[in-house]
């Protein structure tokens, strides 16, 4: 794909189809290091506890917020595609999705706002 | 204006063409091939939108060239003119359909009758909710234009495409087709109605305002009560 192929691919709708791959693909990163960091609980508290010591840094607490917002985006955008192909159709989906990457936002940075 | 010349391997070539006040992409086409270079390839029959043979890619994206005004599409009096993607090119702007129109005839595009003509014709209420939903996606001109601007398509070669799809959700709202699971376990295949990621960007350039998600949706359900009812 090109510069060229974009040239009518930046609707909202082809931008909400590019989120859900990219978000879907980031959690399938992140769900190891999670298990991983769980398994950690098992092995023991220090371990745990150093890492949790770690996790307390502003830029992973800033990290852990945008996996959040990852989620919703997917979950959310999720949702909207089963309501699509489930139910009978109706129109708006533009605002559809703009409503999901907003309210996903406002989640991740509330979440991100009681951290601090 | 740049135009695409030759085949797969081809590039784009720049010709100057006079800026009219009314014209179409068409028309300016068309004065190359009439006043520039007779060896010019392009498609186009009916000039009113109503055969579906004049989609061209312009400025990046697929358009009926007959109805787009080169005002609207032109950016700092320049345009760029290419033959639809996801199909393969013969020559300059005339794209190969073939692989279009025989993928309609997989997904079973074609009306089969439950009746003969001896019969009595069978009576239709505009107002069923059957042809209502028939009537909202029968307008399609065959242009490609969705063919053209689908990411599945281009990602899975074997994928049906929005257009011959709702095509097949048209004849399985007719009360007069016999050959509903058929085509219902035609579009259920692999390749079929359920390869759709719902991206509507048929949706969004069809030149006939159709909505092939909504049609593709159709049948995924359809298809989905079907095999649960062990019809196919
Ligand atoms: S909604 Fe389906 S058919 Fe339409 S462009 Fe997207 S993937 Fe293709
Ligand atoms: S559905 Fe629309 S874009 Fe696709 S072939 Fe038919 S008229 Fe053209
Ligand atoms: S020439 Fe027939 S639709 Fe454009």
């Amino acid at each position: 794909m090109t510069l060229r192929h974009l040239r009518h691919r930046h609707s909202a709708l082809w931008l909400a189809a590019l989120a859900h791959r990219l978000s879907g693909l980031a959690l399938a990163v992140f769900l190891p290091l999670h298990f991983l960091t769980l398994g950690l609980a098992i092995r023991g508290e220090a371990p745990l506890e150093s890492f949790l010591r770690w996790s307390d840094q502003p830029l992973v607490k800033l990290a852990e917020s945008a996996l959040i917002f990852l989620l919703m985006l997917h979950m959310f955008g999720g949702l909207r595609l089963l309501v699509i192909e489930n139910l009978s159709w109706r129109d708006g989906q533009k605002q559809a999705a703009t409503i999901v990457a907003g309210v996903s936002a406002a989640i991740a940075f509330f979440l991100l706002a009681r951290m601090f | 204006m740049s135009l695409w010349r030759g085949g797969e391997k081809g590039r784009y070539e720049t010709y100057k063409v006079p800026l009219r006040e009314n014209q179409t992409v068409l028309d300016v086409v068309t004065f190359v091939q009439r006043h520039l270079d007779p060896t010019l390839s392009y498609r186009f029959a009916c000039r009113v939108g109503m055969c579906g043979s004049c989609a061209m890619t312009v400025n990046g994206r697929p358009r009926w060239t007959c109805r787009t005004h080169v005002s609207r599409v032109a950016t700092r009096g320049q345009l760029e003119i290419g033959p639809l993607e996801n199909l393969p090119v013969i020559k300059d702007l005339t794209t190969d359909m073939r692989p279009f129109f025989e993928k309609w005839q997989q997904a079973k595009g074609a009306f089969v009758p439950s009746q003969t003509r001896g019969d009595e014709i069978e009576r239709i209420r505009p107002d069923s909710p059957a042809r209502i939903a028939a009537d909202a996606a029968i307008e399609c001109i065959n242009c490609a234009i969705c063919y053209a601007a689908c990411d599945t398509v281009r990602w899975n070669s074997d994928y049906l495409g929005p257009a011959a799809l709702n095509r097949a959700w048209t004849l399985v709202n007719d009360v007069r087709d016999g050959a509903t699971s058929e085509r219902l376990q035609a579009v259920a295949a692999s390749g079929g109605c359920h390869a759709c990621h719902s991206h509507q960007s048929c949706q969004e350039l069809c030149p006939q305002q159709l909505n092939p998600t909504a049609s593709i949706a159709g049948l995924k359900r359809r298809t989905m009560w079907a095999y649960l009812k062990g019809e196919i």
